[in-house]
């Protein structure tokens, strides 16, 4: 164990270049003569094109070349994927409309892109682009996912009836029936689960470039994975074989999913590098572009109910859901809310009968796909608002009626596929309730009340899956890939040590985490670790980052190469000091001979391992690098409990969230510091959904939200000094005994918000998100009362 | 093209821009400092925030032809010597940064609020006076805390 080992709070080592100004993100780089390209797009969420007439843009000055749809379908530029199959309950595949690089015959939704202009400077493309001349016959469209499926709702791909993606379910329905036949008490909500915009504060960005000498490509781009994108542009969109395409997401500023996806406009990049000449395209979203291209998230509209029997305990649970994928399916979006959504619906909850159908409509807006916490936000939101409004209409105790329901026992099967590996739900729940000092909350409430202020408290005790995702099982939910990840260990000889890993950081602190691991496990400072990432070049491939897997998936494939090091440094080390390898032990970043004074420090190995004479070869050869794949036997499992506390103001709906008390189980936990952080940053998501974010479309399919004047993100007094506490059960099923941190806090916070408001106000329901003219609205019972 | 020159960070610039050219294109473009970000067009996410003579400005909002004769300073310009600005220390003692994408704004507008606001800041100021900085990583919990320890060591 070093200093800068796991559980040290080690400041981050990638800080000093972002304080400094010295991150190299993908607008940063500028490659010699750089083009710049600017997108044609639609004004109309739903019209077929009559005819797109370039013809005086392609004149204008400074104008390279200008691309359509047709050109696109000339040159054999094949349309993005979905790469998820899931099938309907009668057992077809679900149908997946075509959805081509610019748009053919017919645009979807606005901000469709249905040409590119490819010029010297941004402001000659972007004035270019104002001369391209698209003939459009509007048509009818829809964006609300409830009408979607309505008898005469206009079809958004031929190929889909009803605007039916497919129609999925999941657990038994009769037991389900039965248990609800039986019930003392069914608890009923309808929920709306709010579309939200991902905004990450980087915007989406590009430059591809074709060097025609070698007859290779090079993509910048602002990716979470960089490698799934080169797979994807090359095996199914047809750019260029892997080995001629070379993919470098570097510095990339958040992602929270929006950046997992392979988009049109990197893959136009790189066509239009070659149709250029060879000249490198440079594509910068604009924010009203993010707004209207980087895929959304959420938008669920659900009918739930929960069955308790006479003695509170919840015997089953029935959900109905239509989710909302807009207008194509985008690379993960049919797995979101289904696998990794009603997979969770059991909670932290024993919960015998478990019955869901998800509807999958296609509407005349933006893809719809994962944004932190994809599907289990959803999950959370359904089972935390049952819960809560049940112990409500039965007159139990929130927490104490939540406790008795928990599982108690592991491994828990649910009825709904997941294995719970471990957990203490009551742990949880007993920390928070301590923190939050919940036996005083009558008395808060009275002192609010005397200034005029309604005070609540919720509870949100949300569990998730993650570390996606274990192949044998995702392979036969229909998954495209199984989601492993690998890493490569390069030992130098003087002893300081590269990670090359294909997991990818855009915030999350991967050059400090994965260097404590090296630091614990060879007993050399952090500071002698550097890690390699996001370039296919460099690394050889690996799955990127999302679902907060990097740590118990990343992290393991590490942990398995360092095994393979050191067993392999032991040899060395037997080698150079004259003695029998099982006679070699290694601790504290030493390695000695038993019952001798004969040692070595690692970094000595290390040179021996490159410099030293006469390796016996057929035992052990020169050189220290070893590399893994990680494919985990399980997801993870982290769960917890956050309680909020707000204040209402009574006269004008304004919403004060006045304390906030979390309380996680990551497992083990590698550098606090920034564990910590993920959670601050979830929260803050989870708490924008529930009182400030939310999309809005009009019902011709216009986009109202399309600018931070319209969509409010949480600004920094939206928020409280947030509380955090920790519980421990390791995961059994990887060896550092970790879990996942990234998504709980959006997860979680929702629920418990949404919780506390009802809670102030008397309510079963408000809609997210909770603006004050919503819970003024929501407050006109009082008012009437008052009257 | 008019010709302009300002001093960045100490140092005398000059170059021709157009009248549309703002003054963050001509930090980026013309002078390739890339430390002062765009992440918005509408001026509320402050990415771009940098001094134009002792003032926060949105370097997004300004046009660089406004700004001939001024004295800017970028995150480049506030370390001396080699030593780190006590607001750029404070963020990285703090865990105030994830992405670091909005980081050179934050800490642009966490140094101005120092000085409009003085070294003593409670949080509830910071958390009020930020309100032109959007963070979309942090939950701006470490940011709050970073502001308030930087301002003490200014």
């Amino acid at each position: 164990m070093s200093e800068t080992g796991i559980g040290a709070r080690l400041v981050r080592k990638e800080d000093h270049r972002f304080i400094t100004g010295k991150g190299r993100y993908t607008d940063d780089i500028n490659l010699p003569g750089q083009a710049h390209a600017y997108f044609v797009r639609s004004p109309h969420a739903h019209a077929e094109i009559k005819k797109v007439d370039t013809a005086k843009a392609a004149k204008a000055p400074g104008v390279l070349c200008v691309l359509t749809g047709d050109d696109a379908a000339k040159d054999g530029v094949g349309g993005l994927i979905c790469g998820w199959m899931i099938h309907s309950k009668d057992g077809s595949p679900m149908k997946a409309g075509p959805h081509p690089v610019l748009a053919q015959g017919k645009v979807r939704h606005v901000g469709d892109q249905v040409a590119v202009v490819v010029a010297r400077t941004k402001a000659q493309a972007k004035a270019a682009a104002a001369l391209v001349n698209v003939t459009y016959k509007t048509l009818d469209a829809v964006a609300d996912p409830a009408k979607a499926q309505k008898r005469g709702a206009p079809k958004v791909h031929d190929v889909a009836a009803n605007n039916t993606v497919f129609e999925w379910e999941i657990g038994d329905k009769a037991a389900t029936e039965a248990a609800f036949a039986k019930a003392a008490h069914i608890t009923s909500l309808d929920l709306v689960n709010n579309r939200l915009a991902p905004n990450a504060m980087e915007p989406r960005a590009a430059i591809g470039s074709y060097d025609a000498g070698e007859d290779h490509f090079t993509l910048y781009t602002t990716s979470q994975n960089p490698h799934v994108a080169r797979l994807v542009i090359s095996a199914f969109i047809g750019i260029a074989p892997e080995h001629k395409l070379r993919v470098i997401a570097p510095d990339v500023g958040g992602g929270f999913g929006s950046k997992i996806f392979i988009y049109a406009e990197e893959v136009v990049c790189l066509w239009a590098s070659k149709r250029a000449g060879g000249v490198p395209v440079k594509w910068v979203a604009e924010r009203s572009e993010s707004f209207l291209t980087d895929a959304h998230g959420r938008d669920h509209v659900t009918k739930a109910e929960l069955a308790t029997d006479a003695n509170g305990k919840v015997t089953g649970m029935r959900v109905k859901t239509i989710a909302n994928m807009g207008a194509y399916l985008s690379t993960f979006a049919s797995s979101v809310p289904t696998y990794l959504y009603a997979t969770l619906l059991s909670g932290q909850y024993n919960i015998p009968n478990i019955y869901a159908e998800v509807d999958a409509v296609y509407t005349n807006t933006t893809p719809v796909d994962a944004y932190r916490g994809a599907g289990r936000p959803e999950a959370t939101y359904v089972v935390e608002r049952l819960m809560e409004t049940a112990a409500r209409e039965l007159g139990e105790d929130p927490a104490e009626f939540r406790r008795k329901n928990f599982i108690t026992e592991f491994p828990h099967q649910t009825p709904v596929i997941m294995c719970y590996d471990a957990g203490d739900y009551g742990a949880s729940l007993d920390k928070a309730l301590e923190l939050i000092d919940y036996k005083g909350f009558d008395k808060r409430k009275a002192a609010a009340a005397k200034k005029g202020k309604l005070r609540g408290i919720g509870f949100s005790n949300y569990i998730e899956a993650c570390g996606i995702a274990p192949s044998a099982a995702v392979g036969s939910l229909g998954a495209g890939v199984g989601l492993w990840e690998s890493a490569e260990v390069r030992v130098n000889p003087v002893g300081t040590v590269e990670i090359l890993t294909g997991s990818h950081s855009h915030g999350q602190g991967h050059e400090t985490t994965f260097a404590q691991l090296v630091s614990d496990r060879l007993g050399i400072d952090a500071s002698q670790v550097s890690i390699v990432h996001g370039d296919t070049d460099k690394v050889q491939f690996g799955m990127g980052t999302y679902g907060s897997r990097s740590g118990a998936v990343g992290m393991t494939a590490i942990s398995k190469a360092l095994d393979k090091i050191e067993a392999k440094a032991k040899k060395v080390a037997a080698h150079v000091m004259e003695a029998s390898e099982s006679d070699v032990e290694f601790k504290n970043g030493t390695f000695s001979v038993k019952g001798t004074d004969k040692k070595m420090a690692f970094g000595e190995v290390a040179l021996a391992a490159y410099v030293a004479h006469k390796f016996p070869t057929s035992e052990v050869e020169p050189g220290l690098k070893e590399g893994a794949f990680h494919d985990p036997s399980n997801f993870t499992f982290p769960a917890g409990c956050h309680v909020c506390e707000l204040e209402v103001d009574a006269d004008t709906g304004v919403v004060e969230v006045v304390d906030w008390v979390a309380v996680d189980d990551f497992g083990n936990i590698i550098n606090p510091m920034i564990v910590e952080g993920q959670v601050h940053g979830g929260i803050a998501q989870g708490v924008g959904q529930a009182l400030t974010e939310g999309v809005v479309y009009d019902d011709s399919g216009q986009l109202l939200t399309g600018s931070y004047m319209d969509y409010c993100m949480p600004r920094a007094d939206n928020l409280p000094t947030l509380r955090l506490g920790f519980t421990k059960t390791e995961c059994p099923s990887n060896p550092l005994g970790i879990k996942g941190c990234g998504e709980a806090g959006a997860i979680a916070a929702p629920a418990a918000l949404m919780n506390a408001l009802t809670n102030a106000l008397g309510v079963k329901d408000v809609p997210m998100p909770a603006t004050p003219q919503t819970v003024w609205k929501a407050m006109a019972h009082m008012r009437e009362a008052a009257e | 093209m008019p010709a302009i020159s300002m001093t960045v960070n100490g140092e005398k610039v000059c170059g021709e821009v157009e009248g549309r050219t703002l003054l963050v294109e001509f930090i980026r473009n013309t002078l390739g400092k890339t430390g002062t970000h765009v992440g918005c067009d509408t001026s509320q996410c402050g990415a771009c925030v940098v001094h134009v003579d002792g003032k926060a400005v949105k370097s997004c909002t300004a046009l660089a032809i406004a700004c001939d004769g001024a004295d800017v300073v970028t995150i480049e310009g506030i370390a001396k010597d080699g030593k780190l600005h006590p607001m750029q220390e404070a963020f990285r003692e703090n865990h105030g940064l994830q992405c670091g994408f909005c980081t050179p704004g934050m800490i642009m507008s966490g140094i101005d609020i120092v000085k409009r606001k003085g070294k003593k800041l409670k949080e509830e100021t910071i958390r009020e006076e930020l309100e032109g900085n959007i963070c979309r990583c942090t939950g701006y919990h470490n940011i709050v805390k970073a502001i308030q320890a930087g301002a003490a060591k200014m």
